[in-house]
């Protein structure tokens, strides 16, 4: 199933709340955590003041309680090490890190614990730990609130690393995080976070590893990252009409890669250009020019294409923030160079 | 102070004296060039391990640092399991791919050394969070040095433990030495308890050279933690009577008086000499368990250096669970 039949429609946000319910009723191991998940913490007649930084998370804590609806204070080393610790001895955990710029503040923990301990332990443990945070550009938060970082963490052999792209794909691959038993970060575009999309009721998995085919093509490969798969499917829409056929990516799992589907794909199109709004130095777009080069260069009609953020802090100021993400355009105008 | 039962008292001495066997032994290995990477020698330590884990149970969590072969024996880790992983051998407790610094072994409790200064903290705090959410008394101890009281990653455990009421008990090892900084030098105040006044837990002294007195004080602080009464920081004053690192020089950075100071205090020494004075055990049965433990010693050399290294397909396992082999 590469999309749904589901008619009903509900936002990004709402489907990632509804995988955490349905999660937390079918496992009491699972245990949320973060800053202002619930927010109003502790305080007489107030609850649940946020539901989340984004709203993601309003209306667990009635359901599930203080105690698995876990308000932290802001100290991401304490409780994302926290998380991995509660993994690591038999819970479930999903912690909240708000934006994925603060992994400064507990990449020891995500490295040198949760990514590694199964393997320095010789196989004898499990992490079972989901870390849900936000990237992207394009709400004026500027260079601290704006990274795409995911790159940073793919380098990291024992992590997991996802990118939902859409509603459906928001709730699928957060369950398959939260049932896997290794650590799985999971990277939420914030301005993905309000789309709506048609969603199952029901518990659903997408499978961690997979990436799908969005729309067919014969032309060109072009693949898409979160909410560079719109920007995708804008492009194609926009090359159709000029008369090339382009065949759209889905990543949705950036580690592991499904390097199957890239590559089968580029074999058939021979062009690829990848969207990407990570910054391009030793990056995914830059990894899966790699793999092509190396694993189907034969089969290749034209120079790989990354289209990419500059090497450049996010800025501030719209002009170039919007400068800063790649768009449709970019892409028409890069496929159209390529296509000879 | 009441003197523990005898049961108590010669597991406080078998723990020590295979701490400090387990350790020589090591030490000569390493000196005949034989397990890789070194370590890090704890002897000296040997009472706060022994102390603290006599009041712990399997099913109790222990977070350990890259000082951490006594830990993993007080914690009842297998001694030539242990012994094959330092050697990098298949049957180490963690199939020769942890080695010293991240000895573990999970079924006992014991959830690894660890090679990062302050990392293991938040570790041990999420073991409590379990620890509380399951509700079922097992409490969490995070081990650690003066070195790790000057990362945030201190200050941050003992906030959400100490605001969430968490089943831990984090203490400190203050051997004087973060690598070759004294402690006076690093830190801010002159007892690491104190800080504990900044999360209003309970912060507690303890001389480290004395088992019993950490075993005292530890055992005060286990049964707060598993009557849900939340966390303790236990500072035990001990020292290491090596370097660092097995190759450290310690005398670039301290006395040969100082450490005369504390060897003449030694804690196996010590108890020795007040359990013949107290009666509580004979001289005899201490020379045979400690006889004991160095043949333990040799049995567990033996078997490491018997046991095959890990196939390379090794190399590729454990990355993932649910991927058998890692990309090569």
């Amino acid at each position: 199933m590469t999309t749904t039949t589901a008619t009903r429609q509900i936002t990004y946000g709402e489907a990632e709340r509804e995988a955490l319910r349905e999660e937390m009723r079918r496992d009491p191991n699972v245990i949320i955590m973060g800053e202002d998940i619930a927010g109003a913490a502790g305080r007489p007649g107030f609850t649940d003041a946020w539901g989340g930084p984004f709203g993601s998370t309003k209306g667990l804590i009635q359901e599930f309680g203080a105690e698995r609806v876990r308000d932290t204070p802001i100290s991401e080393a304490g409780f994302i090490g926290a998380a991995v610790g509660a993994a690591a001895t038999g819970m479930r955990p999903v912690a909240d890190l708000m934006f994925i710029d603060f992994i400064g503040c507990c990449l020891d923990q995500i490295m040198n614990n949760a990514a590694k301990m199964r393997y320095m332990f010789g196989g004898k443990s499990r992490m079972p730990l989901t870390i849900m945070t936000r990237i992207g550009a394009g709400v004026g938060s500027a260079a601290q609130h704006s990274e795409t970082l995911y790159s940073m963490l793919t380098h990291l052999p024992g992590l997991k690393v996802v990118a939902p792209s859409d509603a459906y794909t928001a709730k699928g691959l957060l369950i398959s995080a939260i049932r896997d038993d290794d650590p799985v970060i999971v990277c939420d575009h914030k301005r993905l976070l309000g789309r709506r999309g048609p969603v199952p009721e029901e518990a659903y998995t997408w499978p961690i590893g997979k990436a799908r085919v969005l729309k067919p093509g014969k032309d060109v490969t072009l693949v898409g990252i979160s909410l560079m798969t719109g920007v995708c499917l804008d492009a194609a829409a926009a090359l159709a009409k000029e008369g090339v056929d382009a065949e759209v990516i889905d990543l949705l799992s950036l580690s592991p890669l499904d390097d199957e589907a890239i590559l089968t794909s580029v074999k058939k199109t021979q062009r690829l250009v990848v969207v990407d709004e990570d910054t391009p130095r030793c990056s995914l777009a830059t990894d899966i020019a790699a793999l092509v080069a190396d694993e189907a260069f034969d089969y290749l009609a034209a120079p790989v294409k990354r289209i990419t953020a500059p090497h450049t802090p996010v800025p501030f100021s719209r002009v170039l923030e919007q400068a800063y993400i790649p768009n449709a355009q970019r892409v028409v105008d890069t496929v159209k160079g390529i296509m000879g | 102070m009441a003197v523990p039962e005898r049961a108590t008292l010669l597991w406080l001495f078998r723990t020590m004296a295979t701490i400090r066997a387990f350790e020589e032994r090591h030490m000569q290995e390493v000196n005949a060039g034989k397990p890789i990477g070194g370590g890090h020698s704890s002897i000296g330590e040997e009472a706060v391990p022994s102390g603290v884990c006599a009041h712990l149970t399997d099913r109790d969590f222990v977070a350990s640092t890259h000082r951490g072969h006594g830990h993993c024996i007080a914690k009842g880790v297998d001694v030539k399991g242990m012994m094959a992983e330092l050697l990098g051998r298949s049957t180490g407790v963690c199939r020769g791919k942890g080695g010293s610094m991240h000895i573990a072994d999970v079924s006992k409790g014991m959830l690894g050394a660890n090679g990062v200064v302050g990392s293991n903290l938040p570790l041990a705090t999420g073991a409590g969070l379990t620890a509380k959410l399951r509700g079922q008394g097992q409490v969490s101890v995070s081990f650690f040095g003066d070195g790790a009281s000057n990362q945030g990653t201190f200050h941050e455990s003992l906030n959400l433990a100490a605001i969430w009421k968490l089943p831990v008990v984090y203490v400190c090892e203050n051997n004087m030495y973060a690598e070759s900084t004294p402690v006076e030098y690093s830190t801010s105040v002159k007892d690491i308890a104190q800080r504990a006044a900044s999360y209003d837990i309970p912060g507690v002294i303890a001389d480290g050279m004395d088992v019993l007195d950490v075993y005292e004080k530890a055992g005060r602080a286990v049964e707060r933690a598993r009557r849900g009464e939340g966390p303790t920081l236990l500072e035990c004053k001990t020292y290491r009577y090596f370097g660092h690192f097995l190759a450290d020089d310690p005398h670039r950075y301290r006395t040969k008086e100082e450490e005369d100071g504390y060897r003449a205090r030694d804690a196996i020494a010590t108890f020795k000499k007040r359990a013949v004075e107290g009666k509580w055990l004979t001289a005899q049965e201490m020379e045979a368990e400690e006889k004991q433990a160095y043949s333990l010693m040799e049995e567990a050399v033996r078997f490491a250096e018997d046991s095959p290294p890990p196939s390379l397909d090794d190399l590729l396992t454990d990355v993932y669970v649910s991927y058998p082999r890692s990309k090569a």
